[in-house]
């Protein structure tokens, strides 16, 4: 018998492009038209803060409740109990403490083992770079339609 | 599929192979932009956890200013053309 750690089995063996990409770009298009129409032109930095969380929540509904960082992430979102802060640190004593600064930038990561860890990292770096391009490309557009 | 297995001296429960975390720390540098050489091999996982953080923090970075550049974008008439024509861009 085959005997794989279930803590390494990836579920997800879909890569993140394609319909994703598209999705991510409506979702986000649509936050960015209610920022604007919600958001007075003169609080700037309010708008900035609003894109970006909108941001990290396009990316998040687009990867779907199957990832631990996107859930993370939207439970972050919706209490906003904290700006920007570390999930609380529970050290899993299984795998040991590694890699405490990458559980730092991982949402969710404080609470995960070893290999979840890595196996989410992987995915988090994909579709942060995902919504990085987009977001260059919609300022791209914007510039050269510029006046 | 190497004969070797669980030579980790962990927990019963949780049988994490080192040749598993090898393969982890594989696909985690495969998503790294810097692609040292051609030997991917044996990379060493800490210099792979080490670039991690860096291009992670990196990306944190791009995410806030982008987001402030598109708040300033926002004032602009012609986004909504821009927006058109960037969805019809990712259809094509």
């Amino acid at each position: 018998m085959d005997s794989k750690s279930s803590a390494c089995s990836s579920p997800n063996p879909n890569p993140t492009l394609g319909p994703s990409k598209l999705m991510l770009a409506f979702r986000f298009l649509r936050a960015l038209s209610l920022v604007r129409r919600t958001t007075p032109a003169s609080s700037r930095t309010c708008r900035g803060r609003r894109i970006e969380r909108a941001a990290y929540a396009s990316m998040a509904y687009t990867a779907g409740a199957s990832r631990a960082w996107s859930r993370a992430v939207l439970r972050r979102l919706h209490h906003r109990a904290r700006r920007r802060a570390v999930a609380p640190r529970r050290l899993s004593t299984t795998a040991g403490n590694r890699a405490e600064a990458l559980r730092r930038l991982v949402p969710g990561g404080g609470g995960m083992d070893y290999c979840t860890l890595l196996e989410e990292t992987a995915d988090y770096i994909k579709c942060l770079s995902m919504q990085v391009e987009l977001m260059q490309g919609i300022v791209d557009s914007a510039s050269s339609y510029g006046p | 599929m190497s004969s070797r297995r669980s030579r980790s001296r962990q927990s019963v429960s949780t049988r994490i192979t080192d040749e598993q975390i090898n393969e982890l720390i594989s696909k985690l540098h495969a998503v790294l932009p810097e692609a040292r050489g051609g030997d991917n091999d044996r990379v060493s996982a800490a210099k792979v956890l080490q670039e991690t953080c860096s291009h992670i923090r990196r990306l944190h970075r791009e995410v806030d200013d982008l987001s402030e550049r598109l708040s300033e974008l926002l004032d602009s008439a012609d986004l909504n053309s821009a927006q058109a024509a960037f969805i019809r861009s990712l259809l094509m």
